[in-house]
């Protein structure tokens, strides 16, 4: 026996009158009507800056590494920057998919999709870079254990660069997995709806022949299930190995214990910041206000202000290990070239600390939570700030380290290596204006699922049972 | 290919739906399947199925993956290439601890996602038959299968009076095909009540 319907003290996750159908006319609007003028001028822009980066990857490809400002000194920087920039940006999706299922929530539903999506994107972008920091890019399979005639000679089963190249390419397998076994239902339903010949051949193969069988659904429950099990670990180890990358090694400012729940925290501070840059435009173009409510970006604003909270936690216990240690190599990193705003990169510390830690704090106050602008905003200065945490601990802990002769003139960009992020943002966009126009940009079945029970116009049925007294609640409803 | 008779109901309520099937089941009748455009939770019991073991197969492919790259990693490491780094142990069994846990998860998470796609026959281009159009979007689509003894007449009477907003029988391929929708169209032949 289980409730029907969920206490009024919830907030509905559908607002409006709806029934079934009326669920699928929404959500499947987008994809069945022309696209509008916006969306042909937001997708030329996407396209405008992916060719832009398609060329500085051409130049960086054909000239070598030295079309980029890196040094002996200064190996890694923006393009490691930006690696480790996109992949936390692509931890949110699977965060929501994965961990939310798990302890049942239910407003995942309205947006895990996008989310999902955005995590496969980023994870694609992310992955460019270490890709073509090879410089040899046509060797990039040499990453892959495989029997080989040169030696063979196996990679190091013991780098975490190694392991990095496994947890990236299992996360996408998963996450791309993951995602498209929850669209499968969804194509099915824009199939079968197809007023063209094309659309129903196109979304046909898409389906995959799903029909809703029960036996289907029942196995399909299994496997969303045993995948969000999967994931929720893999979620925690991508970003963990990531960090790994810094903290085996002997740089300071790199190598500290802290660095796996601290990157692990950012990276879903900066993923959800992500999804609300995107979902709070997606709402709003395609009229979704219904499925995406306020309550849903409520909920991930208390999740950007925890772990904001957990990050900020993180930086000042890096400064307190800093002094506390009497290491003069730390004391050096973290007390003067990041936390004393006038060395040559204190600014990106100082950045960081606003944008990071100071700024979320606003989301403590409900009415700032629900303020659509304020949103928008502060999910804007978060993926800056975070975008300058990773600076700040790959540049500043490389250009001064234990060799004074060794220490770096001053590394900014050039206009490749910027040209070559830009990139990815067109490549990024791309996809995702794809995306909200061929595919269900929500979950159809699974809003289906919970509608009856969260649906605004569905909730005054609680009423009654509500109303009972505890004993014959508890008799009635309990397992 | 087998083509085989059908009596459809369909339902735009759940809670019609549920006593609707324990009544069709009562009667005696074979249901073939209920279309549902999304998992209406305890159906699958309401129709008598069995639990789904997809999760066990998961099981075993992630111990699958786990024995894979322990056995891969160690072999290569103490057997085939034993490489000196750092004058560390070859068989570093901490440091394989994260290509280890990553290949159980894509291992149980490939194959149960192949499993799976296996077991319900989904594949791109294959195609198969609907009962209605609207098994996606708001019915639920129940299909009784029928025997040379069955009364289509009571049965559709009966469907109808549990609630079945939409009834009709069709003669319908049960298995799955490759090829387009317009053959679909002509394998469906639907007959007339």
């Amino acid at each position: 026996m289980h409730i029907k319907y969920e206490s009024q003290l919830r907030e509905p996750l559908v607002y409006g009158n709806k029934d079934y159908h009326q669920v699928t006319e929404d959500i499947l609007r987008p994809i069945e009507t022309k696209p509008t003028r916006l969306w042909y001028i937001g997708f030329s822009i996407a396209v405008l800056l992916l060719s832009f980066g398609a060329y500085s990857v051409y130049r960086e490809v054909t000239y070598g590494i030295g079309q980029w400002n890196l040094n002996k000194t200064i190996g890694w920087g923006w393009d490691i920057t930006n690696f480790v920039w996109w992949v936390g940006i692509g931890h949110a999706g699977t965060l929501i998919s994965a961990v939310l299922l798990l302890f049942r929530q239910g407003w995942r539903t309205g947006v895990n999709r996008a989310a999902e999506a955005m995590t496969i994107f980023a994870v694609m972008c992310a992955g460019q870079f270490p890709i073509f920091h090879m410089g040899r890019v046509w060797m990039a399979f040499f990453v892959m254990p495989y029997p080989n005639s040169r030696g063979p000679l196996w990679v190091n089963f013991n780098s975490p660069l190694l392991w990095d190249v496994f947890a990236i390419s299992t996360y996408f397998t998963v996450s791309l997995l993951f995602w498209y076994s929850g669209l499968i239902p969804d194509f099915a339903t824009v199939r079968d709806r197809a007023f063209t010949k094309l659309r129903k051949k196109l979304y046909g193969i898409a389906a995959f022949g799903w029909t809703g069988s029960t036996k289907h659904w029942q196995r399909h429950e299994s496997l969303s299930l045993v995948l969000a099990g999967l994931s929720t670990p893999l979620v925690l180890s991508v970003h963990t190995i990531v960090s790994f990358d810094f903290a085996t090694s002997v740089i300071p400012g790199w190598h500290t214990t802290i660095f796996p729940p601290y990157f692990v925290a950012g990276a879903i501070f900066s993923g959800f910041a992500m999804v609300q840059s995107l979902l709070i435009i997606v709402r709003k173009v395609f009229a979704l206000e219904d499925y995406i409510t306020i309550g849903h970006i409520d909920l991930m604003n208390k999740v950007i202000v925890l772990t904001g909270s957990i990050v900020g936690i993180a930086y000042l216990t890096e400064l307190f290990m800093g002094w506390y240690s009497q290491n003069k190599y730390e004391g050096y990193t973290f007390w003067y070239s990041r936390a004393y705003l006038f060395s040559p990169y204190g600014w990106s510390y100082w950045g960081m600390m606003a944008c990071n830690v100071l700024s979320p704090q606003i989301f403590w106050s409900r009415k700032m939570r629900r303020n659509v602008f304020v949103t928008f905003f502060m999910s804007i200065i978060v993926n800056i700030g975070m975008w300058f945490e990773r600076f700040v601990i790959i540049v500043t802990s490389l250009y001064r380290d234990y060799l004074p002769s060794s220490w770096s003139v001053y590394y900014s960009p050039t206009i490749w290596e910027i040209g070559f992020y830009v990139g990815t943002f067109g490549l990024f966009f791309t996809c995702f204006f794809l995306f909200a126009k061929y595919f269900p940009v929500i979950a159809v079945a699974e809003i289906k699922y919970v509608l009856k029970r969260s649906g605004e116009s569905f909730k005054p049925g609680m009423e009654g049972i509500e109303a009972q007294p505890l004993d014959k609640f508890v008799h009635d409803n309990a397992h | 290919m087998a083509q085989k008779k059908f009596v459809v109901g369909c339902f735009d309520d759940e809670a019609v739906l549920f006593p609707a099937v324990k009544q069709v089941r009562t009667a005696g009748y074979k249901i073939k399947d209920v279309y549902t455009p999304f998992a209406v939770h305890g159906l699958d019991h309401a129709l008598g199925m069995r639990e789904t073991s997809l999760h066990t197969a998961g099981f075993i492919y992630g111990i699958t993956g786990t024995t894979t790259a322990i056995s891969a990693i160690s072999w290569i490491f103490t057997k085939d290439w034993p490489l000196n780094i750092g004058g560390k142990p070859h068989f570093a069994l901490p440091a394989w601890i994260p290509i280890i846990f990553e290949l159980t998860v894509l291992f149980a998470a490939v194959g149960m996602v192949l499993t799976f796609c296996y077991l319900c026959q989904l594949a791109p281009g294959v195609k198969k038959h609907h009962f209605h159009k609207r098994a996606t979007d708001d019915l639920f689509v129940m299909a009784i299968e029928c025997t040379d003894k069955t009364n289509t007449d009571d049965l559709l009477a009966l469907l109808k009076a549990n609630g079945a907003v939409e009834t009709d029988v069709q003669v319908a391929e049960e298995d799955w095909w490759f090829g387009t929708y317009d053959k679909e169209e002509k394998l469906a032949g639907q007959v007339s009540m």
